[in-house]
């Protein structure tokens, strides 16, 4: 506790040019913490949550000192390439509206493309998953299809499709399809073969079994794609916004760096950093919803 | 028992008849080479009776509940259940593994209701879901998920869930095998009681000469691979039978001569 204090004193000395803003975020650091200080008197719960949290918070209150030293302080690092903390803290309140909006079209390019990617692969892959004859035919297919990587596609999608949001969403579609389709598959032909007969023997019908058994069954299979996925998504968002598309926090990246503005382009990452940390953390969420039943599932 | 030409003529719905049954399988690694498991097997089993079967590993004991079943299509020959030929499984005919095998995704609720769902009727039956979890003793756990059940209250899960489509005719794999002696002997007499009050034909695959004699009315032996009828036994014992009577021990030494595991007396040596 008080090894923060001091941090936070010392880092407000260092700063050649310290804006307005730097100050702020470190005072209200600074208030926050001795606030809980005070009200840890009262609750347990939150003394406990202290012990367990300000070790990494100092780290972190140490880390950006430790940048703010390193740049504007010394200013070993060359510039425009390594903006101070605070000269970062600046441009992203300066273009708050543009990275909203850059946030915005991102979330939204993310969203329709995983939700058809997954949409397409449960499909697809419960087909090659249960029924023998869509696996003859289509496992070839995936097997050559899948392993490119979504972003190869980038030259043909941009002619083919009408619109650069159009081949985006794609892309990110075929991204996810992949690994979703892959991991669906194996759940599904991987499921017992005990809980398909003792269904059986209980009167299920052929919708009984593939959708209250070998879909459950599957599930934690399918979640390892949808996380898998998940993964490809990003990066074949960022590129397709960085290559394609007009808007979003990858464009908004190449945007910056065009007019050297590297303060800007650290902001993007940082939100574009919390952007898929949160969307992470959710699915983690509904992950942990669905699999109830599981024992050990690993928390994010 | 009923004999063969007996049953030609028409039959109560749930007996079962199995008659010059053989079944073989491919073995692993070799489409070409074929592992008989069962061969020319016949018997029957009458309406409402409770038969134990018994044998060495791998005589094809678990194949006959699975072709009863209707899960495995046989090689030649009849398998019957009333006049009717076994085509495929059906909610009249449950079956219970050694492994409880209960949906994990499932609430014990969730497991035994399972068969009133596939088959549509839930809506119409969901009283009987509590009836069956009182009758099994799990009224407090209906919440819970499968992987917090002991061995023994998963088995009692997986009985509900076989027992509420009130099937016919009942097949038990090992039901107990995996459980602890204590555990065992408590189903034992569950098991009992459910089948009396259901008034179902039981066929009961075991391991466990004790339990074959407690449980059935008749023991059947089979011969090691390929598997068929060995020897019939009736047990003429009154219920409840007692373990340690001289009838039950007899009956049971009967069964290790037969199986030639009785054991031998130990060689005088010379003095």
């Amino acid at each position: 506790m008080a090894a923060m204090a001091v941090h936070a004193a010392v880092s407000r000395h260092e700063p050649a040019a310290p804006t307005h803003s730097y100050w702020i975020l470190l005072g209200a650091v600074l208030v926050v913490s001795l606030a809980l200080l005070l009200l840890q008197r009262w609750s347990t719960g939150l003394r406990r949550w202290i012990g367990h949290m300000f070790p990494i918070i100092a780290a972190a209150v140490v880390l950006l000192t430790l940048c703010a030293v390193i740049t504007s302080g010394f200013r070993w690092l060359p510039l425009p390439y390594f903006p101070s903390p605070a000269g970062i803290l600046q441009s992203m309140i300066e273009d708050r509206a543009l990275l909203f909006d850059s946030t915005w079209h991102s979330l939204l390019l993310l969203l329709c493309g995983y939700t058809l990617g997954v949409a397409t692969a449960l499909v697809t892959g419960v087909c090659i998953g249960w029924f023998d004859q869509a696996r003859y035919w289509g496992m070839p297919a995936l097997k050559i299809i899948g392993p490119i990587p979504a972003t190869a596609w980038i030259p043909l999608a941009m002619v083919l499709s009408p619109s650069q949001m159009m081949s985006a969403v794609g892309l990110i579609a075929l991204s996810v399809w992949f690994p979703v389709t892959m991991l669906t598959v194996s759940g599904i032909a991987n499921t017992r073969a005990s809980y398909l007969d003792v269904a059986r023997t209980l009167g299920a019908g052929r919708s009984y079994l593939i959708f209250r058994v070998a879909v459950p069954a599957a599930m934690p299979s399918i979640f390892i794609g949808l996380f898998m996925g998940l993964g490809t998504s990003f990066l074949t968002l960022v590129v397709a916004e960085t290559v394609g598309v007009r808007s979003g926090l990858g464009w908004y990246i190449s945007w910056a760096q065009g007019w050297s503005e590297y303060g800007k382009v650290y902001a993007a990452l940082i939100i574009m950093a919390a952007f898929f940390s949160t969307i992470i953390t959710v699915l983690f969420r509904v992950r942990d919803r669905v699999l109830v039943w599981q024992k050990g599932v690993i928390k994010w | 028992m009923v004999t063969i030409a007996a049953a030609d003529a028409a039959r109560e719905p749930s007996s079962l008849r199995a008659r010059g049954v053989r079944k073989s399988f491919a073995a692993a690694g070799d489409a070409a080479v074929r592992t008989l498991a069962l061969s020319d097997l016949s018997f029957a089993v009458e309406a409402g009776e409770l038969v134990s079967i018994i044998g060495p590993s791998g005589c094809g004991k678990s194949t006959l509940l699975r072709l009863f079943a209707g899960l495995e299509a046989l090689d030649s020959g009849e398998l019957l259940v009333g006049n009717d030929p076994i085509a495929g499984p059906s909610a009249e005919r449950g079956l219970v593994f050694q492994d409880p095998s209960l949906f994990p995704w499932l609430t014990v609720r969730g497991n035994i209701q399972a068969g009133l769902v596939a088959r549509g009727v839930l809506q119409a039956k969901r009283r009987e879901v509590d009836d069956f979890m009182r009758l099994v003793g799990l009224e407090g756990f209906a919440n819970a998920y499968p992987h917090h059940l002991s061995g023994g209250m998963a088995q009692r899960v997986a009985l509900a869930r076989a027992l509420i489509n009130h099937p016919r005719v009942l097949f038990m794999d090992e039901p107990l095998g995996a459980l602890d002696t204590f555990t065992r002997m408590n189903l034992q007499d569950e098991m009992l009681r459910l089948w009396q009050m259901n008034r179902m034909t039981m066929l009961l695959v075991t391991h466990d000469i004790d339990e074959a004699i407690y449980m059935g009315d008749r023991i059947v032996i089979m011969t090691p691979r390929p598997g068929r009828i060995d020897k019939t036994i009736s047990v003429a014992l009154q219920r409840p039978r007692l373990r340690s009577s001289p009838e039950f021990l007899q009956l049971r030494g009967e069964i290790l001569e037969h199986l030639h595991l009785a054991g031998k007396a130990p060689a005088v040596e010379p003095t």
